[in-house]
């Protein structure tokens, strides 16, 4: 603990324009000084420390169970949705027991859609907690409850589709996973580079679209690894089905270790 | 998107560390460290901390929010330097083998409280 010396301060609170508060003097119509000490507490803590703490009791709850856990954040549109669709309906063919938790601000529509696959999908909507931007650790540990983690090898997240908040947020994950589409700016990794930066892969989806588009992929892929040197980035297509082979193997060797 | 929720934390944090030989007093500053790479606005954070902070301990309180930047390190050639765009790659040795020294920082510092001159 720092005492800090005492200064003057205005016995009423008076906020100005600059960050301090400043010794008055005379003329403030009737304002009256007194003696004022500030003590300074250091608390030397991460505002979401609490956050960091139930994702990390979640990673150990997924260790033991040894479920292997994919965060899958891309900004809304890019065919999250459509591409784990694609991806849980070829794991299934190699045995890989999967489960979904799927966040939106409203509707069930995704978990209805993920549910389709037969798996079991729990939708998370924020907007009963204010409508937030991203999934949190007590979020997920609170969506467990309806699911039954003996029977599972991968869990996979689908985040509420923002490029900005869920970066922040650790949900006790063992990989995060990426999704950028064609039909989105090839800058888009420098934009939202914390967002790139904190991947351990990444999807580039619906190539189906790429004759019809200016978009250049050689540059969107530049730009993934000018913020993220080393990040695998996989074109694919999550309506035709070409280009999974990569990304599903990837998923395949995780699983098994 | 999300400097409500962050503002919330601050002030539950705030709160819990006013000493308890000091219970009932009021908290006159809270100082922040946020990193540039954090995907916080300090002029939004600002506003939810007033906002939420109402009623509480922490009402009429000043949020000084100290913003750090964004520095890099080399992992191969230990080059260090501060980066002002998403370039995460070594300007000497082109490495792409870098560590984010500072940048994420989303830290309470200290709190100030107020002894009113008893």
């Amino acid at each position: 603990m720092i005492f800090l010396p005492g200064f003057k301060i205005l016995a009423c609170h008076h906020r100005g324009h600059g960050s301090h508060h400043h010794p008055h003097h005379g003329g403030g119509g009737g304002v009256v000084e007194k003696q004022a000490e500030r003590r300074e507490i250091d608390v030397g803590r991460r505002v979401l420390d609490a956050n960091d703490q139930m994702a990390e009791a979640n990673r150990r709850l997924f260790a033991d169970q040894k479920v292997f856990v994919l965060n899958v954040m891309s900004s809304p549109g890019s065919g999250k949705t459509t591409t784990l669709v694609e991806t849980i309906g070829r794991l299934q063919t190699l045995g890989i027991q999967c489960a979904v938790v799927v966040g939106d601000i409203c509707t069930r529509n995704d978990a209805d859609r993920l549910a389709a696959t037969g798996v079991p999908a729990v939708q998370i909507n924020t907007d009963q907690f204010g409508g937030d931007c991203h999934l949190t650790a007590q979020g997920i540990l609170k969506a467990l409850d309806d699911i039954d983690l003996d029977r599972v090898d991968l869990l996979i997240v689908e985040n509420v589709g923002n490029l900005v908040c869920p970066a922040e947020f650790d949900i006790g994950e063992n990989a995060r996973v990426v999704v950028l589409s064609v039909t989105e700016g090839e800058d888009k990794p420098l934009k939202y580079p914390l967002m790139f930066r904190q991947c351990d892969v990444a999807l580039l989806n619906k190539t189906d679209l790429l004759p019809y588009l200016d978009f250049d992929a050689t540059t969107a892929v530049a730009n993934i690894h000018k913020v993220h040197s080393d990040i695998p980035v996989w074109p694919l297509s999550a309506k035709t089905g070409d280009g999974f082979e990569p990304w599903i193997e990837w998923i395949r060797t995780m699983v098994q270790h | 998107m999300h400097e409500m929720g962050i503002a919330l934390e601050v002030i539950k944090i705030a709160i819990a560390s006013i000493p308890l030989d000091m219970k009932g007093a009021r908290v006159a500053q809270v100082n922040l460290k946020v990193g540039k790479l954090s995907a916080v606005v300090p002029d939004s954070l600002r506003f939810c901390f007033d906002v939420a902070g109402k009623d509480t301990a922490l009402a009429g309180a000043e949020l000084i929010i100290e913003e750090i930047p964004v520095r890099i390190r080399c992992r191969d050639c230990q080059t260090e330097w501060r980066v002002e765009t998403p370039a995460f790659r070594c300007r000497e040795c082109n490495s792409g083998s870098v560590e984010i020294v500072s940048g994420r920082e989303l830290d309470i510092r200290s709190i100030e409280i107020e002894e009113n001159g008893i």
